[in-house]
């Protein structure tokens, strides 16, 4: 579903990413781990080119997104991302965040998206802050509206950029939950996160980043208890 | 001092006829600008190096000379050029349009950088392309940001609509110096004048900020 080939990514001088190979299958949740700066969260937004690729394949679903004759467009609308800084558009309510895109690029009817788009904040429970704007909401809200409004566009899989990092300590918990809830059903997600308990109970595998390079891939449990390299172990020791 | 009031009252009408005019150039040149601005200050950002080269040339040019150069440039110049005469009411438009398209473009240009870029990789990683990213998420709140800086400029434009009497448009100021040269006065007219041109930038300003107000509460 995923796949990416020798992926390099470089700032002017600096490379961020160095020789990126990884598999991805469909209904797989894999969770990214790594101290910050080795390139994890570049790594993602490679992957629905948020970051331009310098050198090396990514493809989705068999499609190449490097080849300049995709259409990034069209790709991006089946795979969903949700930011550490939420990026809701604060000039629109938060149905109105959801069926945006939907309406725009779907073309659906105004009654359609919003019916969609309530059954969505249901789900993330939160149907009673429809007509309200992101500034009234918590942290949590507001992140569980960005992920309802990525789920909006019937995403086949779900990028997640450090979604809890710039949450207060309570508000993670109801943020994991309903990406927990999503995973259950079977979405393909790739999450870059620092919340190991989230990675042990819910990832179905782990990759751990440094240096530009994965260094590690396992199941949760293995990576954990057993990690075979000396960076994995340093790294561990320092967050478990 | 003295102040000859029946003056004044004789040139009334004129005034007024003035003053609509001064408005007339100013809205024109306000919308025309603005439309202009746009257009160039996208110009400016695009990734095509040719536009962008083209669009910053323009304001160079127009922010970099003063506006009683251009005037006289396309009231002889230009404008002959097109039309085959002189016309001033013309020649007064696309000069005010053309300087406040230049000032316009750098305040689009500001108020779109400002918003986090954050909001266009939200709206791109939806599969919204660049051009429906700009119009539903970037504008709208780039346009709240732009508002006091665009009323600047609207003031601004009033006020040097007052040039526009050097080419002999019948506006506020033509008529402030006709009665000034009739009458070898001075503190009639341009007392006037000023006082007029206060009225119209002072309203425009109260509207603006209510404007401002409005969109704040949303």
């Amino acid at each position: 579903m995923i796949e990416v080939k020798n992926l390099k990514k470089t700032f002017g001088s600096n490379e961020v990413l160095k020789d990126i190979n990884a598999l991805i299958s469909p209904k797989e949740v894999v969770v990214v781990i790594g101290p910050s700066g080795s390139g994890k969260s570049t790594f993602l937004r490679c992957l629905n080119l948020l970051e331009s690729i310098t050198a090396g394949h990514v493809s989705i679903e068999g499609v190449d997104i490097t080849d300049k004759k995709t259409d990034i467009n069209k790709v991006r609308t089946e795979v969903g991302m949700v930011f550490q800084q939420f990026n809701l558009f604060p000039h629109k309510t938060v149905i109105e965040n959801i069926i945006l895109a939907p309406m725009r690029i779907r073309k659906l009817s105004a009654e359609k998206a919003r019916e969609r788009g309530l059954e969505l904040l249901r789900k993330v429970g939160l149907k009673e802050k429809a007509d309200a704007y992101p500034d009234s909401l918590s942290g949590g809200q507001k992140q569980r509206v960005a992920i309802a409004r990525a789920l909006a566009m019937e995403p086949k899989i779900m990028l997640f950029d450090e979604p809890t990092s710039a949450l207060d300590p309570e508000m993670v918990g109801e943020v994991l939950e309903v990406m927990k809830q999503l995973a259950l059903e079977g979405m393909t997600m790739v999450v870059v996160t620092h919340e190991m308990g989230f990675a042990r109970e819910v990832g179905d595998r782990v990759l751990f980043m440094d240096g530009g390079y994965i260094v590690e891939e396992n199941i949760p449990k293995e990576l954990f208890e057993n990690p075979q390299q000396d960076r994995t172990k340093s790294f561990l020791s320092k967050v478990l | 001092m003295d102040f000859r009031l029946d003056i004044l009252v004789e040139y009334i009408p004129f005034f007024l006829k003035g003053t609509l005019l001064t408005i007339g150039l100013s809205l024109v040149g306000i919308l025309i600008g603005t439309v202009l601005g746009l257009i160039i200050g996208l110009g400016k950002m695009t990734r095509n190096k040719l536009i962008s080269f083209i669009c910053n040339c323009y304001i160079v040019f127009f922010r970099g000379t003063p506006l009683f150069v251009q005037i006289l440039l396309i009231h002889f110049g230009v404008v002959p050029m097109l039309i085959g005469h002189t016309n001033g009411i013309v020649a007064s438009i696309i000069a005010l349009s053309l300087i406040a398209g230049a000032y316009i473009a750098e305040i689009f240009r500001a108020g779109i950088q400002s918003i986090d870029k954050g909001q266009m990789e939200a709206a791109r990683s939806l599969g919204m392309n660049h051009v429906q990213s700009m119009k539903d998420v970037i504008l709208p709140q780039a346009f709240k940001r732009m508002i006091p800086p665009l009323g600047n400029e609207f003031i601004v434009l009033i006020k040097e609509s007052s040039l526009a009497a050097i080419v002999a448009t019948p506006e506020l100021m033509y008529y402030g110096r006709a009665l000034a040269s009739q009458y070898y006065r001075v503190w009639e007219p341009y007392l006037t004048a000023a006082l007029i041109y206060l009225v119209l930038t002072t309203s425009l300003s109260y509207l603006l900020n209510r404007l401002e107000r409005r969109l704040a509460t949303e």
